[in-house]
């Protein structure tokens, strides 16, 4: 049981220090790492989760939506990205105009 | 500029003070949930000999909760679509693979491809199955992709469309027809369901393998006229 409070504080730890990194960075690439790391805490969390049961099998429901959840993180990644190498052709820039005059 | 640094490190103290609360109070929501919960464990297990499948994890995500999988083919689908839309990337530079490179993904790339076969068809009562087999063959895709290898013209119009939509569109064949003939939609009686399983997955696992590959690229397979 202990093991399983473990890999979900993890979560939960790793979900903050992507909050973190996502707030104080400015570079959009940081931006979309930062989002990611957040989901990966996310996933753990599940999965640590799932396993809560003392004797049962792990549920699988939270599994299943782990797998659907990375696969959905990815394809957002690279339509992040496009988007990042967009706004870099377009403005010379890796960082979003904070709306203060230059 | 000493007195926007000394902002700078305010707010850098406020925030971190502010993390460590959300943190500590996730911390403590994790804490305090129950040891033994009432998930839906049990459901799954009851009703695993009508899914046709004996993974629990293949029977949610593709007999209980098909739908969620549906819709999140979906999301695969609209975000190639995004990516393409966006038009690609102007100054895509290409150098040649060194020999390793070269070599190595020749070697590797059968291997991947027999990989997410054994995992596609594994998946029906083990670990494995339509994500993972993709995931394997969309970086089978990645590495043939970093090696210099392109699709010809052959595929790259019409059948790479038809790959790019196989897996969302059976799916939707296969939900809508068994609705026709008197089910629910996605609602596979339990003597079909194994065979309807599994071939959604392939044609799901082939999708999701194209479109992972056809994301890395980024740009849209261009058709070159014949010369």
């Amino acid at each position: 049981m202990s093991y399983i409070i473990l890999y979900a504080l993890l979560g939960v730890g790793l979900f903050v220090l992507g909050l973190y990194a996502l707030i104080i960075h400015a570079h959009l690439l940081r931006k979309i790492l930062a989002i990611n790391v957040m989901g990966t805490g996310v996933f753990l969390v599940l999965v640590a989760l799932a396993a809560r049961h003392q004797d049962a099998p792990p549920d699988p429901v939270p599994h299943a939506m782990v797998i659907t959840g990375i696969v959905v993180a990815v394809s957002a990644t690279a339509l992040a990205l496009i988007l990042m190498l967009k706004v870099y052709a377009a403005t010379g820039k890796t960082e979003l105009h904070d709306g203060k005059p230059d | 500029m000493t007195d926007n640094q000394q902002t700078g490190k305010a707010f850098r103290l406020l925030l971190v003070l502010l993390l460590s609360a959300i943190a500590g109070w996730l911390a403590y929501a994790v804490l305090a949930l129950s040891s033994s919960p009432a998930g839906l464990g049990e459901q799954v297990v009851t009703h695993l000999d009508t899914s046709g499948v004996g993974n629990p994890v293949t029977a949610v995500l593709l007999n209980f909760r098909g739908y969620d999988t549906l819709l999140e083919m979906a999301v695969l689908l609209v975000a190639l679509l995004g990516v393409w839309s966006l038009g690609g990337i102007a100054d895509y530079r290409e150098s040649p693979p060194g020999p390793v490179l070269d070599t190595l993904s020749r070697l590797l790339v059968p291997v991947l491809i027999l990989v997410a076969a054994y995992l596609l068809w594994v998946g029906a009562d083990a670990p494995g199955g339509a994500f993972q087999a993709g995931s394997v063959l969309g970086a089978a895709g990645v590495l043939l992709l970093l090696s210099g290898w392109r699709l010809g013209n052959r595929f790259a119009g019409l059948l790479l469309r038809a790959v790019l939509v196989l897996g969302l569109g059976l799916f939707v064949i296969a939900g809508t027809g068994l609705f026709l003939i008197g089910g629910a939609f996605l609602e596979y009686p339990p003597s079909l369901a194994g065979g309807l399983i599994l071939l959604i997955e392939a044609a799901a696992t082939m999708t999701i393998g194209a479109t992972l590959a056809a994301l890395f690229l980024g740009n849209r397979p261009r058709v070159e006229p014949d010369k």
